[in-house]
């Protein structure tokens, strides 16, 4: 110990010290520290004063004894006497003493500030210093109070010392932090930034981290700065390593004060004027020559403060990201530190290439990297920097390789660490999803990555697969065909079960017609695993049951029998007991058709922030989701209107299956679609929230995507302006086999059908969601009809309430009468204001002919009978078209029930075919029905015939039905 | 069971490490070194889970004693074997010190393979271990195959704790009645809980194979004596005190059998020293002193306090060791005491006021007075005043328990009960006796 040895050391100081640390035990040392505090207070109790040197000694050991972890409630008096003393050593250990033991509520506050006042006073630069050092590092608001103002003053005083205003910056700096609100910003600002121009480097050094901060709360104010900044930044850099004398650091000129001015830049946007932003680009070039020139030493120091400055210039290169030839160039140096064998320059390169994959300008340019990348995340060791290398994969993705990256993070994702696992499985989830350009892709994809890492995928990844799949009518009987192959595993994961049993209860029909995948197949190889898995699945699992009985009446005694058994019916855990009686109660009571409403296919899901992503964000916090897809998704704008709409939803009304149920079931509204959700999906799906949708399987495609990423594809413009606007009917045709989707939908408004027919009666709730966050005003709707409609068809409107908050939505109910047969369709027409335009649109209500059939249920005899009874030739209607969808038995029956007729099986003598029957109700007539649909899968044909009892109907029925297929 | 067992000095070392079963790992010792002996906060608790392994540790001055294992034990039974450890080693080699244990380390490891089978306690009887764990060399035991196979026989045998074929030429027997009273008391002399634990240490000399039955004055035998009996006894339990034993324990030699149905002690000794039970009694308890703290605080920076104790016992009975300890606010800069008696002294390190006499009559008074300047202080905390705390040391037993005889029987020796030598003493001693104030 150096001080004890001079004349000034303090011994008893030195002998308490060595006492302590010869204790033998913890006791021991608590005696000899009860010791020392007794005496130090019959010490400062005694009545002759202490000289400077006691006091000094005593506050010194009390100070050892806190830092030892005691209490001290004493001395502190003593302390700030010493602050008053002309000693250095006296002054520094009172200073000392009350940066560590003193807090802010103290009664001596004001005591220590004017001793603190004092030394600001005095023109020793010493004193000053440290009466600084204490402000700063005591830091708290009553500080702040007292001399925030006063501390400007010094700093930019012209006398001031270098070494003062080095403090003066930094204290400064520190109390901006604890209270910026106190810091006042007056003329000295200008006058600080002048301090950028200073001969002192240090002073420059202080400074440049004071206006960092100073800038980035008022950028306005520093302005000035930056041109300041660049001139001093190109000094340094083009200084010869020796110009700079102490501020060399291992041949790197002042690498701390390049560091914290390409900092400080970054708080702006690139410089307008020409010859300014020439120089600063020349100064970035300059540095990245340097990072090529071969090392100066080979030192650890010097090409850590190297890089460090390189690294910080090419964060300033990204952030201003306008300089083409400069991001390119970053982009390269980055890629030969990718093969660095520093690892920490691994690390950081990667780090950087993620931000740089954001710009349009170098994103080409990471990409060439691709391999290296795929090679770190294969070799390298450290798990933080394959961690990088994933986060890099993952924004250097795009449509162009997103199947190569996909499937070397599937790859990689089998011997991962377990760590980053389960991130992994978001991003691939999120890419998949992202740039799939085909559903089978994603399919196949996804189910892998739950075979692989079944443990780390998380709730959310499977419910968006089965959203995706319930939206995306083309894959549907591919994913089940998936789905029952994976299930066929020996040993599969619950997920893959949770999956399966989802697709297989919604979608087990598309593949029930091939004998390996008959229903009491796909039944027996889901039910094997039932007892192997965990409550929640099983209760999925028999809501997936419930689902086959109303898929397969064949497959139902079985179904029975399991749903009775004892280990369902009393089953200890309440959830599966309850589904089981219920289940079981429905299926034996329930009419088929009753079954079939209840038990309807679930409806596509409405398009919202994917729940992957937003895991994904929360799991990395905010900002670390590299930022263009934050810009993405702001400039989408669908994310808060999804959230938005949610709890007005939750008010929304009555559910439509609850009139139609005969019992009075005691939770009726719950037997739903939302049926399979109950305890699995149904927190973030309530089933009103169904009606909230806007995708559709047609345009779902495209919408899915434009909703993740796309800028390019261009969103639909506003209707803008009032005046007559095109009827629209994009979604007409896909409400001929259904009641219930989105039929609207652009940037503003979405509007939603569902909508209930019984015989010549319908009702239609039309749901009005305001997609923006402002209000519409003066909203109106109404149903027109042409002349001849009007007496063919009633529509009676409810009357709507002329407001729309922002992200709510508004129901409106329409009640339909049929009169007599009808073609045309009435139009709903829907106007507002929306800030300060008048909006109008047109939608073809969906309202056609065959909404008002009833099914028939007939025989075979039957069925001939009157098809010979409608001989006559203007009954008849036949057509022949080719098929626009791939030819799909299951589909094509869904579509003729869907369609309203009853399926007759086994009435035509060749099976391929598909014959039905209904009757249509008007108020003045009921018009029988019969259709026969032949399909040729040899030539892609269709033909279609149609019999009624009126000509009109037999035509209107027949362009209905052949747009279907 | 115990999966194993540990010695460390008191910087943590590691002096003797025996492992019973493949659960402990070596592992488990840095864990307690670094989770309780090196513990920032002092760890209080005798028992300790770590990694669902639990640590049973004692203190023996400096020396920490570790039980290591990770099933569900028995904790009362792991303590015991634990204190047992200690007293064989005392026995075999004076004071447990981090000297000692490092001489014997291979006697101690000689020990635990005999006291501690796979983790279960074996016989721990000093006496019988003595036998046949030596301090000589190989060469100083000139055991016969008789002897050997004797000890053998004794071990396994019904009586573990004796050998055949003791002779003395004197038949000596010490008794000692050792009790400590504990108290806690309000300032205004209200007792608010007070026991007293005592023991029955024994040291036998008897030749042969002696039946022994000790009897003393339990209210249970008496009262039942008393109901049957003679009018000679009725007279003698009338005159005499019987008190009431809350709980007691015995050592193995006793027949429990006996006391269940007849309250008696009857037992055949151990050789040499050893402790024939262990009691506890609540009621009735005679408390030898009384303390009347009086603490005055004058302001903020002075404090007066006067104590006075009283002793409360026959005046021909001298106590001894008398300790009285004042504590003091943490704050005090300055003290002064007068004392009639004895010597008291301020001890800074300790926060107390230490008053010591060498020895009292009984129904005597005492009295000391101080003076305490304090410091004051930024904290508004005030000062808890902890309890005052006496230790002495008194010639008889609070309890009030009395040796009403002990009986040998030896048959096949030619020794009757009047030949033995007997001895009884009883020492009172102070627990945690403390007062409010």
């Amino acid at each position: 110990m150096p001080a004890v040895s001079k004349g000034d050391g303090m011994r008893g100081l030195a002998v308490f010290i060595s006492d302590i640390r010869n204790c033998k035990s913890k006791e021991a040392e608590v005696k000899r520290i009860n010791k020392e505090l007794a005496n130090i207070r019959s010490k400062f109790k005694g009545d002759k004063a202490l000289d400077g040197y006691s006091k000094k000694k005593y506050v010194c050991k009390l100070l050892f004894i806190f830092l030892l972890g005691h209490d001290i409630d004493f001395g502190h008096m003593e302390a700030v006497n010493l602050l008053s003393s002309n000693k250095y050593t006296e002054k520094q250990i009172g200073y000392l003493f009350i940066s560590v033991l003193v807090n802010s509520n103290s009664d001596l506050i004001s005591l220590i500030n004017n001793g603190i006042k004092n030394d600001l006073a005095s023109r020793n630069p010493t004193f000053m210093n440290l009466a600084l050092h204490c402000i700063a590092n005591v830091g708290s608001r009553e500080m702040a109070e007292a001399f925030a103002s006063q501390i400007p003053s010094i700093l930019v005083a012209g006398d001031t010392m270098d070494s003062v205003k080095q403090s003066a910056a930094l204290c400064l700096l520190r109390l901006n932090r604890t209270s910026p609100d106190l810091v006042p910003m007056g003329e000295w600002t200008a006058r600080v930034v002048h301090l950028l121009n200073d001969q002192h480097l240090g002073v420059v050094t202080a400074a440049t981290s004071l206006i960092t901060t100073l800038a980035q709360k008022s950028p306005e104010d520093f302005r000035t700065s930056i041109s300041l900044a660049v001139a001093r930044l190109s000094r340094i850099v083009t200084s010869a390593s020796i110009d700079l004398q102490d501020y060399t650091y291992y041949f790197v000129a002042a690498p701390w004060l390049s560091v914290k001015l390409l900092r400080l830049l970054q708080c702006y946007p690139p410089p307008e004027d020409a010859a300014l932003r020439s120089r600063l680009t020349e100064c970035l070039e300059t540095i990245l020559n340097k990072a090529q020139e071969p090392p100066k030493s080979k030192k650890v120091q010097h090409s850590n403060a190297k890089n460090a400055v390189l690294f910080e210039a090419i964060a300033l290169i990204i952030h201003h990201d306008s300089e083409p030839t400069l991001l390119v160039r970053a982009c390269n140096q980055l890629g030969q530190f990718l093969q660095h064998r520093e690892t920490n320059l691994r690390y950081l390169a990667l780090e950087s290439m993620c931000t740089l994959a954001s710009s349009e300008f170098s994103h080409e340019a990471v990409k060439t990297h691709i391999d290296t990348v795929i090679n770190a995340l294969k070799t390298e060791r450290d798990v933080s920097v394959r961690q990088r290398a994933v986060d890099l994969l993952y924004a250097m993705c795009d449509r162009s390789n997103s199947k190569q990256i996909v499937a070397e993070m599937l790859s990689y994702l089998e011997n991962a660490d377990y760590s980053i696992r389960e991130e992994i499985v978001l991003k691939v989830a999120i890419l998949a999803e992202k740039y799939a350009v085909d559903y089978t892709w994603y399919v196949d994809t996804i189910l892998n990555l739950i075979r692989i890492a079944g443990d780390h995928v998380s709730e959310e990844v499977w419910y968006r697969v089965i959203q995706i799949v319930i939206n995306q009518d083309d894959v549907q009987g591919y994913a089940a065909k998936t789905v029952f192959e994976a299930l066929q595993a020996p040993a599969c994961h619950e997920n893959l079960l949770k999956v399966g049993g989802y697709i297989l209860g919604e979608f087990g029909n598309l593949i029930a017609g091939d004998p390996r995948s008959s229903p009491l197949v796909q039944f027996n190889l889901l039910h094997s695993k039932f007892h192997l898995c965990s409550v929640p699945t099983r209760a999925l699992l028999l809501s997936a049951y419930i689902k086959f009985i109303n898929l397969f009446p064949e497959v139902k005694p079985t179904i029975q029998d399991v749903l009775r058994s004892d280990s369902q019916l009393r089953n200890a855990d309440v959830e599966l007991q309850q589904r089981a009686i219920e289940y079981l109660r429905l299926s034996c009571i329930a009419s088929t058709d009753i079954l079939a409403t209840v038990l309807e296919e679930m409806p596509p899901f409405p398009e919202r922030e994917s729940s992957i992503l937003a895991k994904l964000k929360k799991k990395k916090g905010p900002g670390k989701v590299p930022d263009m897809d934050e810009a993405r998704w702001n400039v989408n704008g669908n994310t808060e209107h999804s959230e938005n709409t949610e709890p007005t939803n939750k008010s929304s009304p009555p559910s439509l299956v609850a009139d139609l149920l005969p019992t009075n079931r005691p939770r009726p509204a719950s037997y739903s679609p939302t049926i399979l959700s109950a305890g699995n999906m149904a927190p973030s799906h309530p089933f009103t929230d169904l009606l909230n949708m806007n995708s559709s399987p047609a345009a779902g495609a495209s919408l899915l995507v434009d909703v993740l990423s796309d800028l390019s594809s261009p969103a639909p413009a506003p209707t803008t302006g009032p005046g007559p606007t095109d009827v629209c009917e994009e979604h007409f045709s896909r409400f001929v086999c259904k009641n219930n989707g989105v039929i609207f939908e652009n940037q503003l408004l979405q509007i939603g059908l569902k909508s209930e027919y019984r015989q010549n009666l319908g009702r239609i709730y039309v749901f009005y969601g305001n997609k923006t966050s402002s209000q519409f005003l003066s909203f109106s709707s109404s149903v027109t009809s042409s002349d001849t409609l009007k007496t063919q068809l009633n529509v009676h409107t409810m009357p709507v309430d002329p407001t729309v908050e922002g992200g709510a939505q508004l129901q409106q109910i329409l009640n339909i009468e049929c009169l007599s047969d009808f073609s045309d369709t009435p139009v709903l027409n829907v106007q507002f204001r929306y800030g300060g335009t008048l909006q109008n649109i047109a939608v073809k209500l969906p309202v056609m002919l065959n909404k008002f059939f009833q099914p028939t249920e007939m025989t075979s005899e039957d069925f001939f009978q009157r098809w010979k009874q409608l001989g006559v030739p203007q009954q008849e209607v036949q057509t022949i078209f080719k098929a626009q969808h791939p030819m799909d038995t299951d589909v094509t029956n869904a579509k003729i029930l869907g369609f309203g007729v009853a399926l007759l099986s086994g009435v035509d003598p060749n099976p391929a075919n598909f014959v039905g029957a209904g009757v249509i109700h008007t108020k003045n007539t009921q018009v029988g029905c019969l259709l026969r649909l032949e399909p040729n899968p040899q030539a892609e044909m269709y033909r279609l015939t149609l019999r009624t009892s009126r000509e009109s109907v037999s035509q209107r029925l027949c362009d209905l039905l052949s747009e279907q297929f | 069971m115990i999966g194993g067992l540990f010695i460390y000095n008191h910087k943590g070392e590691v002096l003797i490490s025996r492992v019973y079963r493949d659960d402990i790992g070596r592992n488990a010792v840095d864990a307690f070194r670094v989770n309780v002996i090196h513990a920032r906060q002092q760890v209080r608790s005798p028992v300790t889970n770590i990694a669902r392994t639990s640590f049973f540790h004692v203190k023996r001055s400096n020396i920490w004693l570790a039980a290591v294992t990770k099933q569900n034990v028995n904790a009362a039974m792991v303590f015991e074997f634990l204190y047992k450890m200690c007293d064989v080693m005392t026995a075999y080699f004076g004071k447990i010190s981090e000297e000692n244990i490092k001489n014997n380390f291979v006697l101690i490891y000689e020990l635990l393979d005999e006291i501690l089978d796979f983790g279960y306690p074996q016989n721990s009887e000093t006496g019988a271990l003595k036998t046949f764990i030596t301090q000589q060399g190989i060469k100083g035991q000139h055991q016969t195959k008789e002897e050997q196979s004797q000890i053998t026989s004794q071990v396994t045998g019904q009586i573990g704790w004796r050998r055949e074929g003791i002779k003395y030429r004197r038949n000596e027997l010490f008794l000692d009645v050792l009790e400590s009273v504990n108290l806690l008391m309000s300032p205004q002399g209200q007792v608010l809980s007070a026991h007293v634990s005592g023991r029955v240490v024994m040291k036998s000399y008897l030749s042969g194979m002696p039946e022994c039955k000790f009897g003393m004055n339990d209210k249970i035998v008496i009262d039942k004596q008393g109901k049957g009996g003679t009018t000679e006894d009725t007279g003698k339990s009338s005159g005499k005190q019987s008190i009431a034993i809350d709980d007691c324990t015995f050592h193995q030699c006793v027949r429990l059998s006996k006391f269940d149905s007849e309250r008696s002690i009857s037992f055949i000794p151990p050789d040499g020293e050893y402790e024939l039970m262990r009691y506890r009694t609540t009621k009735d308890i005679i408390l030898p002193f009384r303390v009347i703290p009086l603490v005055r605080e004058v302001g903020r920076t002075k404090l007066e306090v006067k104590v006075v104790i009283k002793s409360n016992f026959k005046p021909s009975l001298l106590a001894q060791k008398i300790e009285v300890r004042i504590p003091t606010p943490l704050n005090t800069s300055g003290v002064q005491v007068i004392c009639m008696k004895g010597k008291a002294k301020y001890k800074a390190s300790e926060n107390a006021i230490v008053w010591k006499i060498k020895r009292m009559a009984g129904m005597k008074e005492s009295q000391i007075s101080a003076e305490i300047e304090l410091l004051p202080t930024n904290d508004k905390k005030k000062w808890a005043r902890p309890p005052i705390s006496m230790n002495f040391e008194v010639p008889f037993a609070p309890s009030g328990l009395k040796v009403r005889y002990l009986k040998v029987f030896e048959s096949k020796l030619n020794y009757s009960d009047h030949d033995v030598i007997k001895w009884v003493r009883y020492i009172g001693r102070s627990g945690i006796y403390e007062t409010r104030c």
